[in-house]
């Protein structure tokens, strides 16, 4: 397939392609999981995603920062279609899966592949285990010892084996807050997703939950592709290979992390980072 | 390495999420499943409809005869005749007025007065304890009440009750004739009971909805807590105190067993509470599996038309009377 | 100025007392109904009354077997056509409802709950009892069923809308269709209210005597099926309590006794599992 080639700087101008090894893009971008192109988002009649480019790269970690309200999280539910539960809002423009329009695919089978972990913990009103192992048995019935084996090794993956291994049959409501959301993130697992969202998932934790968290994102990139929207810069990072930064709806600059932070090529990003403004 | 040049124009168009109206949309959705639980649901909700408009439908065409024949005479004429086959509604207008009439009177106050000491006065876990057991009141079944009303009110208004009416109110036209127990006095009596659930449990709801700053501001000017509630919080309340009394009327309107087993059964209109009467609900309930004839029939469903369409009416005030009050109460900012 | 403070503390305490009467005055009448038809209706409440048909007219002895198997009777047919379309109906209302259609649904259930409940007794009169040109369980269960049908329908939509949507997101977001959503997360995380729901409606239909005095009307034998008229505790009691027969006005006490206790019990369960809070995750 190969060599992986880094990509180059790139200016946050819509219609820039990323440039990439032209074996690569002949061999159908396998280096590229997710390709946004030109997407604009509304709620009603108000805009709130401009014109939005970006190539997500396969079993990496991107970061989308930004301040509050510039529509980073709006921009991450787009990419599993989550925005079509709410009424009113329209998406309009292409984003590919493996070289898939998301838009044209069963919107099931979508959200398969690419599993989400929202800002604030919202585990199912039943047991560790049932919560972990509801997306193996709504998306098709398995024998128990299968399903044992994959909520044992989500958990794991989740880092929350150690844990609850003798807890398996309590209440999710009985964990901390940074337990529930390593819950939620092993459930989400456990379908076993090629993509991982993850929305502020640390915002309402402390900074030993979020530690935990952090670190098995690391490990996950071995399997997974993994989005992660954060308002903590530092955190952004600290775990990302590229980041993205959004205001008022638009991406103004996306690029590897440490260009980013080092030497960004917009202003508008280097007075975010040097937190010129809120 | 090479670079795609840059255009400022997109390289590719925009392309439109899939309408949800869309054909693929929509087999997606049936091949899910969802389009087939959204029809079903759907169906029964419908169905909740269509039982609604069958049953105005059913009370409007079977009573056909007694409208063609009497029209709006209907309403206003006191003979029941089923011999001669001349039908009007007056007696048991007068009877369902005036007994629902006599039991607001009685459980307004009373009702109120109630509503206040649980939502303002009292402590409250006694006041929750209370409101619970006033609650359950309203559970109790009209036949039951009934039940009590036949052999412990009835005897009790004949012997201590009306007698004492008549011996220092009987200058009234009201407390005036014939003793028998039974009758419009009972009645209202036992409307009364059943009605004072709704009134107090939905004033108490109302006057909690306050805002606390209301009571607050009066405490501080140095009221009184009776002050303090009396001239704030329940002018206030105002609204949804009224609404409570309308939903309580059409509650009275519409009752039938318990007032039907106290009231005498007597298509009389008369001055005097000590009097037997009929009501609506009552002379149904008692003719209906008797009623030869189809006028009689119709008659009787009319009847039953007339307090449908008041009973919906006050209602509909009712709610938009509660509505109003507790919106404004939470909606101050 | 003092002698007004103390006339205005005055008033104060009296309309505290006065109030205070009204309340207790109105928990008394409940009180009063209960210690009275406990206390006659438990004198004779005899293992001949639960099992013996009655007797006939004017003989002493008997029971009310057969009203007791017919409310069950005309509960069962209640529940079954009136709880399955109030709760499919309510699942609508809270998850699919369109806006202008929702608003009628629920206006026709707020309609159908405020007509009298004798107007419903037309209502089933005139599409069963006609059409069938004879009394039966049926029409009264029915009518019945019509009545608790607007109960369930707002509960199960107050209590679906209650579960809170970040459940539903994490459902969807795993790739749940809607339905299965509904099914698997939302409708048993609110179960326990709706069932309650649900119980409270059988609990206040199970009193109600006026719809059945031309539907399912009354009946001195066992009734079979559906499709014979039927003897219930309500009737019963309300038959018995206006006849002359003081046997008659005992076992009307008994009947009413027995009628008061399931409904309270059913009420007072209910409303004791609706106030023990659902477990809610931690902040």
């Amino acid at each position: 397939m190969g060599k992986v080639t880094e990509p180059e700087v790139m200016i946050g101008v819509p219609g820039y392609e990323q440039p990439v090894e032209d074996a690569e893009k002949q061999a159908g971008g396998s280096l590229l999981k997710i390709v946004v192109s030109r997407l604009n988002f509304h709620y009603g009649p108000r805009q709130v995603l401009f014109d939005v480019s970006l190539q997500i790269l396969q079993r990496k970690i991107t970061a989308l920062i930004g301040p509050s309200g510039c529509g980073k999280s709006t921009f991450l539910r787009t990419l599993n279609r989550m925005h079509e539960t709410v009424r009113g809002t329209r998406a309009e423009g292409e984003v590919l899966l493996d070289g898939r329009n998301i838009f044209d695919m069963d919107v099931v089978n979508l959200r398969r592949r690419v599993g989400m972990v929202f800002q604030k913990s919202n585990p199912f009103p039943k047991s560790i285990f049932e919560n972990v192992a509801y997306g193996l048995k709504i998306n098709g019935t398995m024998r128990r010892a299968q399903v044992a084996e994959v909520v044992e090794k989500s958990l794991m993956r989740a880092a929350l084996w150690e844990e609850v291994k003798d807890h398996l049959h309590k209440s999710a409501y009985a964990l901390s807050g940074g337990q529930q959301q390593r819950l939620c993130i092993a459930r989400a697992l456990a379908i076993n997703p090629e993509v991982l969202l993850l929305d502020e998932p640390c915002s309402a934790l402390d900074p030993i939950a979020t530690a935990k968290i952090e670190e098995l994102l690391f490990a996950l990139t071995g399997s997974c592709t993994i989005v992660i929207v954060t308002h903590n810069m530092q955190q952004a990072a600290r775990v990302a290979d590229q980041t993205g930064f959004f205001l008022l709806g638009k991406l103004i600059e996306f690029n590897k992390t440490d260009i980013i932070f080092k030497n960004p090529a917009r202003k508008e990003t280097e007075d975010y980072i040097t937190g010129r403004f809120g | 390495m090479s670079t795609i040049p840059v255009s400022t124009e997109a390289q590719i168009p925009p392309r439109l999420l899939a309408p949800r109206g869309g054909l693929s949309s929509f087999l997606q959705r049936l091949r899910s499943g969802d389009e087939i639980a959204h029809l079903i649901t759907l169906a029964f909700a419908a169905a909740t409809v269509l039982i609604t408009v069958l049953l105005v439908y059913e009370l409007w065409i079977h009573s056909a005869l007694p409208r063609q024949r009497f029209g709006w005479r209907f309403l206003v004429t006191s003979t029941w005749d089923p011999v001669f086959e001349n039908f009007g509604a007056l007696p048991f207008i007068f009877g369902t007025l005036v007994t629902s009439a006599v039991s607001l009177v009685l459980a307004l106050p009373l009702g109120v007065g109630a509503a206040i000491f649980l939502a303002e006065l009292a402590p409250p876990r006694v006041s929750q304890r209370l409101a619970f057991v006033i609650e359950l009141l309203a559970a109790v079944p009209s036949v039951i009440l009934g039940l009590l009303g036949i052999f412990l009110l009835v005897p009790f208004l004949r012997s201590e009750v009306e007698p004492f009416l008549k011996a220092t109110l009987g200058f009234l036209p009201l407390f005036q004739g014939q003793i028998y127990g039974i009758g419009l006095l009972a009645a209202s009596v036992i409307l009364t009971i059943m009605i004072i659930p709704f009134i107090i449990s939905i004033s108490r709801e109302v006057l909690l909805a306050v805002p606390v700053d209301q009571r607050e501001a009066a405490l501080a000017l140095g009221a009184t807590r009776w002050e303090a509630t009396w001239r704030v919080v329940v002018p206030y309340a105002k609204t949804g105190i009224y609404g409570s009394i309308f939903l309580a009327l059409a509650r009275a309107l519409g009752e039938t067993m318990a007032v039907t087993m106290v009231i005498g059964n007597d298509p009389r209109i008369s001055s005097s509470l000590f009097a037997p009467g009929y009501t609506i609900a009552a002379v149904i309930a008692n003719e209906f599996t008797e009623a030869t004839g189809n006028l009689y029939l119709q008659s009787l469903v009319e009847l039953g038309l007339v307090l449908f369409l008041v009973t919906i009416i006050i209602n509909a005030v009712a709610r938009v009377l509660i509505v109003v009050t507790t919106r404004r109460g939470t909606g101050r900012p | 100025m003092n002698s007004r403070l103390g006339w205005r503390k005055f008033v104060n305490a009296f309309m505290l007392t006065l109030t205070g009467l009204c309340a207790l005055l109105s928990v008394s009448v409940l009180l009063i109904v209960l210690g009275y038809l406990g206390w006659n209706g438990w004198q004779y409440l005899t293992w001949t009354f639960l099992t013996h048909l009655p007797a006939p007219v004017g003989e002493s002895g008997g029971g009310m077997a057969n009203a007791i198997v017919g409310s069950a009777k005309l509960l069962l047919v209640a529940a079954v056509t009136g709880i399955p379309t109030g709760l499919l109906g309510g699942i609508y209302l809270a998850e699919f409802g369109g806006r202008t259609f929702a608003f009628l649904v629920r206006y026709s259930a707020d309609l159908l709950n405020g007509v009298p409940s004798i107007v419903m007794g037309i209502f089933a009169y005139t599409v069963v009892v006609l059409p069938m040109h004879h009394f039966s369980a049926l029409a009264g269960g029915l009518a019945l069923g019509v009545m608790l049908i607007p109960v369930v329908l707002r509960s199960t939509e107050d209590f679906l809308r209650a579960v809170p949507n970040p459940l539903r997101e994490g459902a969807l977001a795993l790739g749940a269709s809607k339905w299965k959503a509904i099914a698997t997360i939302v409708i048993p995380a609110s179960i326990r209210a709706i069932a309650t729901g649900a119980l409270l409606g059988l609990a206040r239909v199970a009193g109600e005597t006026a719809p059945l005095l031309f539907t399912s009307f009354n009946n001195q034998f066992w009734s079979h099926g559906l499709n014979q008229p039927t003897a219930s505790l309500p009737v019963m009691i309300y038959q018995y309590a206006i006849s002359p027969y003081a046997d008659w006005h005992r076992q009307a006490w008994a009947a009413g006794f027995i009628l008061l206790m399931l409904v309270l019990i059913a009420n007072i369960g209910a409303r004791l599992i609706l106030s023990r809070k659902s477990p809610a995750p931690r902040g």
